[in-house]
This record gives structure tokens, sequence and C-alpha cells, in this order.
């Protein structure tokens, strides 16, 4: 699985950086690289917010030619890839707007949800889920859990534990203070092993 | 250390494959945390290994074309 690499020292640059700098320069074909690297990472963050295929595959579009567009805006004292994920996370905001006919909708609401952060369901899970089920039914589970998350937690969980962006990172590109995105991912994290417990949970008299 | 305290530090325990003294005594004795801890980490792996969101090679094939298509006529 792809990652987005952290930087590894503080004086190396990014690669991204002499990619950027290139299209810049009129290369296209460097532009070409920098889609192919992030089209599924972004088209990730767009399913998770709108939850619509059509609307996802429009946001992934959309967020690159706008990135491509605005080139000369990127600063290049943040990443890449963290200004884009900004470009589609608003993208995908806008779309959900227009789904729900102008309702405001915002990754910043700190939203209550009914489970807290306090763990209720404490059984264990059976000894490997991926037995118990077909991938097929895995997916459709996983799929139907995060969805009863609220936006913003499901984008955190998606950029901090899939794709493996720092916390700083993470909070750059959602425009969010890092206590605020520790406190999304914890209670993300919380609520979907809650949730994926009513599947997974150990059936009573089997045995580790 | 109470169950809330050692909750309140899951996170930072998460990708920590050796656990400071304290926390591992907490585990040692308390089987609900000891559940979160495995169960919260293998919620993590579960949703690593399936990417449920993934792009089918032809849809990605399709919108990278369309892209770069814009991209090469100026947007």
């Amino acid at each position: 699985m792809a990652t987005i690499q952290p930087i590894a020292g503080m004086n190396e640059q990014h690669p991204d950086v002499a990619l950027v700098d290139r299209v810049r320069g009129g290369d296209v074909s460097a532009y070409d690289e920098l889609v192919r690297k992030y089209e599924r990472q972004v088209f990730r963050i767009a399913q998770h917010i709108t939850q619509n295929r059509e609307d996802a595959q429009d946001v992934v579009q959309d967020a690159f030619l706008k990135a491509y567009e605005k080139l000369d805006q990127f600063q290049g004292n943040s990443k890449f890839y963290t200004w884009l994920v900004r470009i589609a996370v608003n993208e995908s905001l806008m779309r959900l707007r227009r789904r729900r006919t102008g309702k405001m909708v915002s990754i910043d609401e700190d939203v209550e949800t009914e489970e807290g952060s306090v763990p209720r369901d404490l059984a264990d899970w059976a000894l490997d889920p991926e037995q118990e089920y077909s991938r097929a039914e895995l997916n459709r589970i996983l799929r139907k859990t995060i969805k009863g998350l609220p936006p913003g937690f499901r984008v955190v969980f998606e950029l901090r534990d899939i794709q493996g962006l720092s916390t700083e990172d993470t909070a750059e590109a959602l425009s969010l203070s890092v206590p605020a995105v520790k406190s999304r991912l914890l209670r993300a994290r919380l609520q979907l092993r809650e949730r994926l417990t009513r599947y997974f949970r150990r059936k009573k008299g089997v045995e580790k | 250390m109470t169950c809330s305290e050692f909750l309140a530090l899951l996170d930072d325990m998460i990708d920590v494959p050796e656990l400071r003294a304290d926390l591992q005594d907490h585990l040692d004795c308390c089987e609900h945390c000891e559940v979160t801890l495995n169960t919260t980490r293998k919620t993590i792996e579960i949703y690593r290994s399936h990417q449920i969101y993934d792009m089918p090679p032809s849809l990605r094939e399709r919108l990278h074309a369309a892209i770069m298509a814009r991209c090469r006529k100026g947007c």
C-alpha cells in the first residue's frame, strides 16, 4: 500500500518539490507523475466525505485541475500532498453541500456522537474475522461501519491511520488544530472498534 | 493507574510495540483495557488491509487521461 513518506531530514528536499518545479517550468509530464502518485488517495478522501462514487470521481478531477491552475499559489513551506488534500476536502464538502441542498457541512464541527469515547462493548474478537467472513462481506461491513461516523472523523482516520500522515500534516491539511486531530482520531478509532465488535465478537463457549 | 488514564494514552500506545512499564502493569491486571487496546489495533489493521474505496484500474486510467488532457489544454 502506498503511504505518504515523511521527509527524512530537515534539510532533505521532498521529491515532490522537484516535480512541482518542473510543472511550473512547463513540464506537464511531471504533473502526470504527481497525479499518478496521489489520485487513489484523493479518491479515498473524497469517497469518505461524499459517500458517493460519482461525486468522488468528480472531486478527483476537479481537485487535480484546480491544483494545476493554482500551482503558483502553492507555498514551498507546506508539502504538495497536504496542500492537495486541502483542495480535495474543500471540493468534497462543496459536493456534499450541493447534495444536501445548501446545508452547511464542515469538517471542523466537533460532533458529539452517541458512543462518546468510553468503550462499552468489551468483548474480545473472534480469532480471525478474515476466516469468518468473505472478503466481499468484510468490505461491506467495513464500509457500513465507517459510514456511521461523522465526515470529520472518517477523514482524520483515513489520513492518519490508513495513509500514514503525521498528526501535524493532517492538522494542516484539514485546517484543524493538533489537539483536535488527536481527539477525533481517538474517538474514530474507539467508535470503529466498538461498532466492529458487534460483528467480530467471540461467540460464547469458543475457546481462545 | 485507572482505566480512564490508560485510555487517554491509547493513541500513543497504538504504534508502540513496547509499552511503558506503568502501562504494561495496568494491562497485566486489567482485561478490559487489554481487550480495548488489542481490538483497537486490529480495527486499524483490518482497515489498512482492506482498501474499501479503491479505484478500479479502468476508472483510474479514464480519470487520469481526462485530467491530463485538460491540463495539456491549459485547463
